[in-house]
């Protein structure tokens, strides 16, 4: 064989890697589709929301099917932990490059790096043997949506911090010069020059870490009670999308196992939606 | 270009704004630390006196209440073996293609970007959702260290292929023209120059993902499940060690002394494998800046 022919038959067998790693998120959104298929059919789009509540059964006829309560759950513990984590995620950005000097900035990344690598798990049980005792003091039971909205800020707030450090690594240097020389207050430079010059960063943060909110699981099942319900204030318990398939798909059967599937592909939408608003905001926005 | 605000706003007290400004990024570093010294320290306080050779070797008994984690440790390896397994010539192919077969705007490079930058960011909970319905039921490997490991190697492939490439790309264009001119062919190019100037980015990318599938429980419930036992083979179910962090918090009540114990010993492997990467990068970064 001729040593051109060798080269193709390598290419060709790297495109066929690629080919298959590239199929691997095809293969989740098609059999995520395929087996989410029969609850469409015998349950229908509209149940999944207009149900009186959630009492799954394998056939759909005898099973109620509210996915609302657990959507809300997912959004409010959401909503709350980007609320708390954007400004200290920023605020610690801020932190490393323009207050602390270079060694200090250097060894609180590194926490914050720690903090990203901690399993969910860990959070999870540190919040059930921890947190949760003390919320206990405040109102009984203590697995509460505000036990999950702490516990989600801690475990996104990493996120946010690094691509916030990373965004503000990227201003140039002679824009922070020239504000200096202008004579602008620390406080000033930050606001006028350094937020609009990385805001396409600490948007992008912003959204990996609500998607990130969003597929948490384990944390917020050990913390958060899961019962099926709106939440009306910060400590009832809530149950999470999430939640609710990690604690069902053990023995959920015909179409109920095929609901929780269904509530995968929701799931799977807000992802894509979130990582096509962050492409959409990245692109042709860096710093250029 | 950015916009820079050129307006010059009055302000009341720009003094204050200021100092609020610093008061609240000190603030919140403070916070950060304390909970980061909070959990660290509850952990080591908790765990380190359930913490012994036997606690590692022996199996667990009494659901995981008494005992060790022997039986767990060694599923956990093998659940990280068949993943990495898969995961890396899978990984180092594709990155491969992506870094030096490929133009950045080939639109079979992009399409596989594209699905990889999304299968970074779904949730694991909807790997577990797939390889439950793929691996064990589709594929019939039913509850297994198979199947969770293969789970796990969808779930690492993102990473493992984003830092490979990185590695790659960072290789000087001087090896490439070189070895063209000495008329090599692209494989031996590859196998001589290429993989071994980029071995740094793919430690660092092996690194990361192993500890993305060590830190990984939602994904493995489903797929490799809970059983304690030694496994004989990777055919059988086995339980890892996050699962078993979860197992004794949540089903096994009085399971927490050696579920604290396990989480030391989780974090403590995680924290080992982070600073590997972290010294990997930045001795690498050194060499290269000495040498070039």
């Amino acid at each position: 064989m001729s040593p051109s022919r060798v080269d193709q038959i390598f290419v060709w067998l790297l495109r066929g890697l690629a080919a298959l790693a590239g199929s691997v998120l095809v293969l989740i959104v098609m059999f995520l589709i395929i087996e989410s298929i029969p609850a469409l059919q015998h349950v229908g789009f509209a149940r999944f929301f207009t149900d009186s509540s959630w009492h799954p059964a394998a056939k759909a006829a005898e099973g109620f099917y509210n996915l609302v309560p657990m959507l809300a759950g997912t959004l409010f513990a959401m909503a709350g932990s980007v609320l708390l984590a954007t400004p200290l995620g920023i605020l610690s950005a801020l932190f490393c490059h323009y207050y602390a000097p270079p060694i200090i900035a250097r060894q609180y990344r590194r926490v914050i790096e720690l903090l990203a690598g901690i399993p969910s798990v860990v959070y999870g049980f540190w919040g059930l043997v921890v947190l949760v005792p003390l919320l206990r003091h405040i109102e009984p039971s203590g697995l509460s949506l505000l036990a999950g909205i702490i516990i989600l800020t801690i475990m996104i707030l990493p996120t946010v911090a690094l691509m916030a450090d990373a965004a503000m690594a990227n201003v140039p240097q002679h824009y922070l010069q020239g504000a200096a020389a202008l004579g602008l207050s620390r406080w000033a430079i930050l606001r006028g020059v350094v937020f609009p010059a990385s805001k396409a960063g600490l948007f992008t943060g912003v959204i990996l870490a609500t998607g990130r909110a969003i597929g948490e699981t384990m944390a917020i099942l050990m913390v958060c009670g899961n019962i099926v319900q709106t939440p009306k204030n910060l400590f009832e318990p809530i149950r999470t999308l999430t939640a609710n398939i990690a604690l069902e798909m053990a023995y959920a059967l015909g179409d109920h196992r095929t609901a929780l599937f269904f509530s995968g592909v929701l799931l799977m939408a807000m992802i894509i939606a979130l990582v096509g608003l962050a492409e959409h905001l990245v692109k042709g926005k860096i710093y250029g | 270009m950015a916009e820079i605000s050129t307006r010059a706003e009055p302000r009341a007290k720009p003094q204050s704004a200021d100092g609020l400004a610093t008061f609240a990024v000190w603030s919140a570093v403070f916070i950060v630390m304390a909970i980061f010294v909070w959990i660290i320290g509850d952990l080591i306080w908790h765990g380190i006196g359930n913490l012994s050779w036997s606690f590692l070797v022996e199996s667990s008994k009494n659901a995981g209440r008494a005992g060790g984690i022997g039986p767990i440790i060694i599923s956990t390896l093998l659940i990280l073996g068949v993943c990495l397994g898969v995961a890396l010539p899978l990984g180092v192919g594709t990155a491969m293609l992506l870094a030096e077969f490929t133009s950045a705007e080939n639109f079979f490079s992009r399409l596989v970007r594209r699905s990889l930058d999304v299968l970074a960011g779904v949730p694991s909970i909807v790997f577990g959702l797939f390889g439950n319905a793929f691996f064990c039921i589709y594929l019939g490997m039913g509850f297994s260290i198979l199947s969770g490991g293969l789970t796990l190697a969808c779930m690492v492939l993102p990473i493992l292929i984003r830092s490979t490439e990185e590695g790659f790309r960072s290789t000087p264009e001087a090896y490439r023209l070189g070895a063209a001119a000495l008329g090599m062919t692209r494989i031996k190019t590859f196998l001589h120059l290429l993989l071994p100037a980029a071995t740094p980015g793919l430690v660092v990318g092996l690194v990361l993902g192993i500890g993305r599938a060590l830190a990984e429980t939602a994904a493995l419930i489903f797929t490799s499940g809970y059983v304690d036992r030694l496994p004989t083979s990777v055919f059988d179910s086995g339980r890892s060690l996050s699962v078993h962090i979860y197992d004794l918090s949540m089903n096994v009540s009085g399971g927490e002394p050696n579920a604290y114990a396990t989480a030391l010993v989780l974090v403590g492997l995680l924290l080992i494998i982070n600073w590997t990467a972290s010294w990997i990068t930045e001795r690498w970064l050194h060499r290269r800046l000495t040498t070039s």
